[in-house]
């Protein structure tokens, strides 16, 4: 278990800024998640927490320990790449057991972790195959299973879920979770999905254009998005943003309801021009503009199935988002300020 | 009708190769049929030159292993062909993998303008090369042709691991680089066991071309004790207007074989090394 600080920290690839004075601290133990658009500076920044980049200014700590001269080989960081990045030369027994034996564990005690290792993720009826006979899934095992293998201070996943179909993707998440929870390990993980990042993260570190935009607990990040770009990024549908004089005013779809369902002393009501409406099952996602006084804008309203009022396209209705769920935005810099009047 | 269609089919295949096979190896029944005649079974113009019409004889063999210095210029020949393969995986690996590695946009170009030096023709260079070898006082000494012949083998064979290289992802080795290795580690323990196509591709490429190259060995080598096969043989075995087709059939089968066998067993790595090196 291991602390890991960033000070500072920029990198630039000829004219390209990809990070830009990057502060940032993981705590020991933490499942922290790095979210962003790609070519955010997500991967950049751990590659160069890996030590496989090096910055152009700024600093890595692990454990209070400046690291930026120190090779990645020698910064007891695991790192498990998109790709996996498996030997294909090797077996499943020699990829796992690669990193034991460059660090000359004794290959008794070596193959004893390697079994233990390949255990804990259910592949060690897969010991003695070549990575090309593995699946998808098998190889993710393989590939965190060498990450683990030499008890990392620190594991850097690099997008490790995003070459599993949609249906592994999700026991896979949770299965990586519980396993985190187990060892401890101080994990910093990229992804670029959003449910990937709300579902396993301790803290979200959203990041845009090479710079963070916000810190926070999932739920802080969904309900006080720090600025109208992380208001946007988070949440499927994201966050409707309406013109307001000078401000924005935001509002989850969840939250912009039909009147009737909102109580009346503490609501804001618009009538909602509805222009399309989707039935997705369990809910209805509802497009349209706002009337009255609010400027024109689209927005769209998500109704759980459970709500049985009918509502047709073309046709205007009164819809209303309760006062505290209204975050207020500033027109110029996009950041969240508090408070305010419709 | 489909089953004659099909029998139509694969007789046109098979006629085919069977003129295929006979075109390429008909050199090699030559020099067989050639090595082992008689000399009267080979001159008589009376004589069916395909077959045997005396029985077979081995003195041309023996001509060409005891009273030449075949075994020599063998010998020589390995030992030029492996110190030429040596050199060439020498520097053609570090700077096949730097190129690929880190020259990012220059990198293509240097390779193919490193790669345009290999098609600049022999006749041109040999006399430039003359003078380097002479002012180094390496006339009639194998190590002229074992520091000049990679000067082509090594801009080919550059070009052609940048291909390999190129083709092994970045990841593999930033992880084995995670793992435990240095960059130099990474190479020698992932990247080089992954291109062991290529290597091997350039290991016969440069020994095969050692072996053939004819204008360098001709002009540098005078002295019998230091020549190669592709010029002892036909600089002894021919005496002015005589020449000597048994030994010198032997010789060229004797020196062929080897090319033969390594060509055959090598083939689809020879292949995919050339394919790889030609699409990045």
């Amino acid at each position: 278990m291991a602390r890991v600080e960033v000070r500072g920290l920029s990198k630039r690839f000829g004219g390209f800024q990809a990070l830009d004075e990057v502060g940032l601290t993981a705590r020991e133990g933490e499942f922290l998640v790095l979210l962003g658009p790609s070519g955010c500076g997500k991967t950049t920044l751990l590659r160069l927490i890996a030590g496989i980049e090096e910055p152009s200014r700024g600093e890595v700590l692990i454990d209070g320990r400046v690291v930026n001269d120190v090779p990645p080989r020698l910064r007891n960081v695991a790192m498990v790449f998109q790709s996996y990045a498996l030997y294909p030369h090797m077996t499943v027994r020699e990829n796992i057991g690669f990193p034991l034996k460059m660090h000359h564990i004794p290959k008794a005690a070596a193959a004893g972790k390697v079994e233990e290792a390949a255990g804990m993720f259910g592949i060690g009826g897969l010991l003695d195959r070549r990575p090309r006979e593995l699946s998808g899934g098998e190889r993710q095992r393989v590939a965190l299973a060498r990450a683990v293998v030499r008890n990392p201070s620190v594991f850097l996943l690099d997008e490790p879920l995003s070459n599993l179909d949609a249906k592994l993707r999700v026991s896979a998440r949770e299965e990586l979770r519980r396993f985190q929870r187990r060892i401890g390990v101080t994990t910093i993980y990229v992804t670029h999905d959003q449910v990937e990042a709300m579902g396993l993260g301790d803290r979200i570190v959203v990041m845009n254009r090479g710079s963070i935009r916000q810190v926070g607990e999932p739920r802080e990040i969904y309900e006080r998005p720090a600025d109208t770009f992380v208001a946007g990024f988070i949440g499927s549908p994201p966050m409707n943003l309406v013109e307001q004089g000078d401000r924005l005013v935001g509002f989850r779809p969840e939250r912009f309801l039909p009147a009737a369902l909102t109580p009346k002393a503490d609501a804001v009501a618009w009538s909602f021009d509805v222009t399309w409406v989707e039935d997705l099952g369990a809910e209805r996602l509802v497009y349209g503009t706002l009337g009255g006084k609010a400027s024109e804008g689209r927005v769209v309203s998500r109704i759980p199935a459970s709500v049985p009022i009918a509502i047709e396209a073309g046709r205007a209705y009164p819809f209303s988002v309760d006062r505290v769920d209204l975050r207020w935005f500033d027109r110029a810099t996009g950041l969240r300020t508090e408070g305010g009047a419709p | 009708m489909a089953g004659i269609r099909k029998t139509a089919r694969r007789a046109t295949l098979y006629g085919r190769l069977s003129a295929f096979v006979v075109f390429s190896a008909f050199p090699f029944y030559w020099m067989v049929i050639a090595t082992f005649k008689r000399d009267h079974d080979l001159y008589a113009p009376a004589n069916n030159p395909f077959v045997f019409n005396e029985p077979p004889t081995l003195d041309h063999l023996r001509t060409l292993l005891f009273d030449t210095h075949f075994l020599t210029y063998l010998g020589n020949t390995f030992r030029v062909g492996l110190a030429v393969s040596a050199i060439t995986l020498l520097l053609a690996v570090p700077a096949a993998y730097s190129l690929a590695r880190w020259a990012k946009r220059w990198g293509e170009a240097l390779g193919i303008g490193i790669f345009l030096t290999y098609l600049v023709p022999s006749t041109i260079l040999f006399l430039p090369l003359s003078r380097f070898t002479a002012g180094w006082g390496l006339q009639n000494s194998l190590w002229s042709l074992i520091l000049v012949y990679p000067t082509f083998t090594v801009p080919f064979c550059t070009w052609l691991l940048m291909g390999f290289f190129k083709a092994i992802p970045r990841d593999i080795e930033e992880q084995a680089m995670v793992d435990g290795l240095s960059r130099l580690g990474a190479l020698v323990r992932v990247v080089l066991p992954l291109s062991i196509s290529g290597l091997l591709t350039v290991v016969v490429f440069s020994f095969t071309l050692s072996m053939h190259e004819f204008i360098y060995a001709l002009t540098f080598i005078s002295d019998s004790a230091a020549k190669t096969v592709s010029i002892g043989v036909p600089t002894e075995l021919v005496r002015g207007d005589v020449f000597q087709w048994g030994p010198l059939m032997a010789g060229a089968l004797i020196a062929s074989i080897p090319v033969a066998v390594v060509y055959t067993f090598f083939l689809d790595r020879f292949v995919s090394g050339f394919t790889m090196g030609a699409v990045k």
